[in-house]
């Protein structure tokens, strides 16, 4: 494991002097656009309106930088060919693309983590103080960072088989398909034809259920999170992930490098 | 150790091209090839001869059609066995966000060293590949020449029993070059096995104890260069001084350099060609043996390939 520990690391100090985090200096600015404004035009719904725009706004960033560099981790290295000395080291390919994988969660963590806290600074601007309830906000940011681990998997599964620009429309579509997962399940199967409700109830469990992580109207209005709930995504997350990593391994290993 | 530090055996690569992938293009074919523990050995061959296919090959890079090989007694697909193998590609590039002391840190942590041997060696293979005064200078501003010693530098980093180096020179200045062979040389009386390949046939000839000489994904000969050059007919160069001018046909046959001449014969032919050039009123300054080159050698064996496809097969130690 030392060993994808160096790679991940590498990942990040990669996205650092790519200056990925640089992104969160439009986030600080629209932030503090946004509360100045929100102080001034709304009556009431000051939270809710910061809270919606601010996690919306964490979600939209990272779900850019996972899904743009999720896809680059491997393309990159195979057409740079940065990869070729690094796997005449003892490094076993899926080492190499768990550490990638790892090196990028770590990203979007103190990325997300660095964005939570300018949301929870406009919470307090705006509000003046800050309640216990306050807190489910970063319920919802944790489960913001769950799902950009997944996307972050997808990215890097497709990656391994197909060109980046597949690849990313493959993940957006997918993750897309996830948001609805929910309509597919609650499809009306018993007018279906058996094998027809089989198959779409065997879809909706199959695709990743990214509707399952979007808790932003709980913490809009400071509804609190049961904590099976975080358990249960946490689980999911966790073993859908490495499903997605052990088939992107299994591709990875056996690709001829250019 | 083994004797062999590389046993390869029937090693192929086809890649599929075309519509659906139906048509198959042979890389590499059929290579069986072993290098020696402790030697110099050079993999020769014209741009697309399949060099580097092979070492992709060992390395795992590319996985093979057909065959197998075995790298210090153990199989290519050992992952560990890379402890001890150093390993230059081709054009070689680096993250380019990281400095060449970053680089050659981030590679050495793969071989568990200590913080302060880590540390030692990456001084030192800076020192000994010329970077210590650019050490601090991120990747992307690199010259190409500059990235070959970077990856030089880390495939002898961990102080490898087995060094593979994938075209060495290219890139670099006439300095450079000259550098390389001293590392090369170094390796070799530290009694490391290197295997390298490359198109320049001088520094072959120059470093190698044997050489392995590849066209058209096959192998056509291996042994040493003198071995490989012997094969070739051998003949007499005579160089002589002729003042003023000779109706002799070995005069006219001459290339001549202001009042000095060059003749090429057959050995048997020198001493009636001497005897007839005296009586030409040349004066004869020096007779040699005509040893064909590698580059000849190497030459007929690209030219028989391009007309025929495959023609000559050339083996032996």
């Amino acid at each position: 494991m030392k060993r994808v520990g160096v790679v991940a690391l590498n990942t990040f100090r990669e996205a650092v002097r790519d200056r990925v985090l640089y992104n969160l200096v439009f986030f600080a600015l629209l932030m503090m656009i946004a509360a100045i404004a929100v102080g001034q035009i709304s009556i009431g719904i000051e939270q809710t309106v910061i809270v919606s725009l601010g996690l919306s706004a964490i979600s939209v960033i990272g779900l850019l930088i996972a899904v743009f560099i999720g896809v680059a981790l491997v393309s990159k290295e195979m057409d740079k060919r940065t990869l070729y000395a690094l796997l005449a080291k003892p490094v076993r390919r899926w080492e190499f693309l768990l550490g990638k994988f790892a090196g990028l969660v770590l990203t979007l963590a103190v990325n997300t983590a660095a964005m939570a806290l300018g949301l929870l600074l406009a919470m307090i601007y705006v509000k003046h103080a800050l309640v216990r309830s306050d807190m489910v906000v970063l319920v919802a940011v944790y489960f913001i960072l769950l799902k950009l681990a997944l996307v972050v998997a997808l990215a890097l599964m497709f990656s391994c088989f197909t060109t980046p620009m597949l690849a990313i429309l493959f993940t957006v579509g997918l993750y897309i398909v996830g948001l609805y997962v929910q309509e597919l399940r609650n499809l009306p199967v018993n007018v279906m034809r058996p094998a027809m409700a089989a198959f779409t109830k065997g879809l909706s469990y199959l695709l990743p259920n990214f509707e399952n992580f979007n808790v932003m109207a709980m913490a809009a209005h400071g509804r609190a999170v049961p904590g099976a709930f975080i358990l249960q995504n946490t689980l999911y997350t966790v073993v859908y992930c490495t499903i997605v990593l052990t088939a992107a391994a299994a591709v990875f290993s056996r690709r001829n490098l250019k | 150790m083994p004797n062999a530090a590389i046993e390869i055996e029937n090693l192929t690569k086809e890649y599929p091209f075309g519509f659906l992938n139906l048509k198959k293009r042979t890389s590499l074919d059929g290579l069986n090839m072993q290098v020696q523990t402790g030697e110099v050995f050079g993999f020769i061959g014209p741009n697309g001869a399949g060099k580097s296919t092979a070492i992709k090959l060992l390395m795992r890079l590319i996985f093979p059609t057909a065959g197998s090989a075995r790298i210090l007694g153990k199989p290519i697909s050992d992952v560990e066995m890379h402890r001890d193998i150093g390993y230059l590609p081709e054009q070689p590039y680096f993250y380019d966000y990281l400095t060449a002391a970053e680089v050659l840190d981030y590679f050495a942590r793969f071989h568990n060293p200590t913080a302060t041997d880590r540390k030692e060696r990456v001084e030192r293979m800076l020192k000994k590949v010329g970077l210590e005064t650019a050490r601090k200078i991120q990747l992307r501003k690199y010259s190409k020449g500059m990235l070959q010693r970077v990856g030089l530098a880390q495939a002898i980093l961990h102080d490898p029993k087995l060094v593979i180096l994938d075209e060495p020179m290219s890139g670099l200045d006439p300095v450079g070059r000259r550098e390389v062979r001293d590392i090369i040389l170094e390796l070799k009386r530290d009694g490391k096995t290197v295997m390298f390949s490359t198109h320049i046939l001088g520094d072959a000839e120059m470093l190698c104890d044997r050489v392995g000489v590849i066209v058209g994904g096959k192998l056509r000969g291996v042994g040493a260069p003198d071995t490989l050059v012997d094969m070739k007919t051998q003949g007499m160069e005579i160089f002589f001084e002729l003042k003023g001018t000779s109706n002799s046909p070995l005069v006219s046959k001459a290339t001549r350099t202001g009042e000095y001449y060059r003749l090429q014969v057959a050995e048997e032919e020198l001493y009636p060609a001497i005897e007839q050039l005296r009586g030409a009123g040349a004066r004869i300054l020096s007779v040699s043996q005509v040893k064909a080159t590698l580059e000849e050698f190497f030459m007929n064996l690209v030219e028989a390939d391009r007309a025929q496809g495959a023609a000559v097969e050339v083996s032996g130690q």
